[in-house]
């Protein structure tokens, strides 16, 4: 009996382990493919570990296209991921707040349009709302990219900062209330710190959402100057690029890291904002 | 000043003021340019002259379109498929997890991290190379004895399928979705299943299949909606090619506005897809009653 249960468990940690590494294998191999020097990639296709270890593709896709590096498409992206972010979090959490903690007319009517948001998918809109942006003028610009994250219009995160505020007790509001607090102080001075890991959620979610968020930069940026880091990777791809594969794995692979960073240090939240809520990764 | 104070004390004036970023985006991000685009869709209109009204022709147009349905047929034919995999793969290794050891907790996140990096321009990039005919998947068949070079994107058998696979390996969120709800089931439901002799084939098909569908049925939808409006990867790992077996729908709304200039054409095709997963979100809510079990626990 207990030998079988032992034999039970090695075959386990087998099965979950090969899996495990098919898994993780591209990335692997992205990422071990960005040292190895760019004209055996192909060749080594197979191994993962570089005969040669350099750091050549890193210095040579750092230099991106006409003259602008990958310095500025960094810079771009983590602008527009930020402002994005924080615009959302505040946004998204007044929202969820006042549905929440104010009983007005028409809440009930609101809070189901919420919840109709988060059904809409950004995809459909894509079309509508361009017609739409180059009547605003905001083509080529990052407004489009930005501005509409600022009013809450992802009703995913609306949904988990109001489950978040439903379970605070309703007791510290009306004994901030009776010390002659406003709405707005209770906002800020109660709910605001209380609700701390469901921002932290949303946040995350929103960063990599709107870091890898492709489509609305193809769009809208047709200066490469203003490229986001996703669109000038696209750029190694399209026909008639000299084909600097190793420039090119070097450049996705430090694409990914901010994600990869947020993924080790914050899984605790990613793993909540998912199961708890269906927030798709 | 005390009036504006009064003001900011009343429940429901603060109420609106809280909302109104929502109200405001609503209106300005979400209604108006789904209504201005019901408009375009029954014009001419080429963005950059004015649209003409000409009713109904788009979407006759559309029927006599060959690459409409054949990229309506690509992408459902890609969600069928990649779904019901992507599901059964999540739930499978969900049950593997299920154990809350700290060597699954690590594994979990391994697992899961293709789901979180696997929307991206890097992994979309990254995988084009891998199945290139030089790519690592070629060579390791090689290595493994296959002599045949297989050009898994320039074939229009195994190009979706390089797709599919794409979105299965991104299973990892579905995966934690089943977790929180497996977690939920109370033990002592299988504490008197095993009482009373049940195997554990026999609970897993009486006691956890059943409580799970209610997640399965929320997977199911989610997943569905996003199978039907996939993108990236088909924009970037074969741009639709070979001859337009990979046509994503979106795609192909993409090119007909963005690159032919037919944007009204396009807010017709962007109006008809609304339709089709309106459509497809309504059957699979009307096959709920027959297979969600909604007792709660």
């Amino acid at each position: 009996m207990q030998k079988k249960r032992r034999i039970q468990k090695t075959i386990y940690y087998i099965v979950v382990t090969v899996i495990g590494f098919l898994m993780i294998y591209p990335l692997l191999w992205m990422i071990m493919s960005s040292f190895k020097e760019t004209n055996t990639i192909f060749t080594t296709a197979s191994s993962l570990i570089p005969e040669t270890f350099t750091l050549d593709n890193y210095i040579n896709g750092w230099k991106g296209f006409a003259k602008i590096t990958f310095g500025t498409f960094f810079k771009n992206s983590a602008f527009i991921a930020v402002i994005a972010t924080i615009g959302t979090v505040i946004s998204s959490s007044l929202v969820a707040f006042g549905l929440s903690r104010c009983r007005f007319r028409g809440r009930r009517l609101l809070f189901g349009a919420v919840l109709l948001t988060m059904m809409v998918p950004a995809q459909v809109l894509m079309v509508p709302q361009y017609l739409w942006y180059q009547k605003l003028g905001w083509v080529g610009t990052y407004m489009p990219l930005i501005v509409p994250y600022c009013f809450a219009i992802q009703g995913f995160f609306v949904y988990l900062m109001y489950n978040f505020i439903e379970a605070i007790p309703k007791e510290l509001d009306e004994a901030a209330k009776i010390d002659g607090c406003s709405y707005f102080g209770i906002y800020a001075r109660i709910a605001t710190p209380l609700m701390v890991p469901s921002l932290v959620t949303a946040g995350i979610f929103s960063f990599i959402w709107r870091w890898d968020d492709f489509m609305s930069a193809l769009l809208y940026i047709n200066d490469a100057e203003k490229y986001p880091v996703c669109l000038a990777l696209k750029l190694f791809t399209d026909p008639g690029s000299t084909s600097d594969y190793g420039a090119m794995f070097a450049m996705s692979a430090l694409s990914i890291l901010p994600v990869l960073l947020i993924f080790v240090f914050f899984q605790k939240y990613l793993v909540e904002g998912i199961s708890t809520s269906g927030l798709k990764g | 000043m005390n009036k504006i104070k009064a003001l900011v004390f009343k429940e429901n004036i603060s109420g609106i003021i809280f909302v109104m970023p929502f109200i405001i985006g609503l209106i300005c991000f979400l209604v108006v340019p789904l209504g201005i685009s019901i408009y375009y869709a029954f014009c001419d209109y080429n963005i950059l002259s004015d649209p003409v009204f000409v009713g109904l022709k788009n979407f006759k147009t559309m029927l006599n379109d060959e690459l409409f349905w054949k990229s309506l047929s690509v992408t459902i034919f890609y969600t069928v498929v990649s779904v019901p995999l992507k599901l059964i793969f999540a739930l499978i290794v969900a049950l593997l997890f299920q154990k809350t050891t700290k060597i699954a907790g690590i594994f979990r996140g391994v697992y899961y991290l293709p789901s979180i990096i696997g929307g991206s321009v890097a992994v979309a990039v990254l995988w084009k190379r891998m199945f290139a005919t030089d790519g690592t998947i070629n060579q390791i068949l090689h290595a493994m004895g296959v002599e045949k070079t297989i050009s898994w994107l320039g074939n229009t058998d195994t190009a979706i399928w390089t797709l599919i696979l794409l979105t299965v390996w991104q299973f990892g969120s579905s995966m934690l979705i089943f977790l929180g709800s497996l977690n939920q089931i109370p033990r002592t439901y299988y504490e008197a299943a095993m009482v009373d002799g049940a195997g554990k084939w026999r609970q897993f098909f009486s006691i956890t299949l059943p409580l799970l569908t209610p997640t399965i049925f929320f997977n199911l939808v989610m997943q569905v909606i996003n199978g039907l409006l996939a993108y990236t990867q088909c924009f970037i790992i074969t741009q639709g090619q070979p001859m337009n077996s990979t046509l994503f729908y979106m795609v192909h709304m993409y090119n007909e506005t963005f690159v032919y200039y037919k944007a009204g054409y396009g807010a017709a095709l962007a109006w008809v897809m609304i339709l089709i997963v309106g459509v497809f979100t309504a059957v699979l809510f009307a096959t709920k009653k027959k297979w969600v079990y909604d007792g709660g626990f």
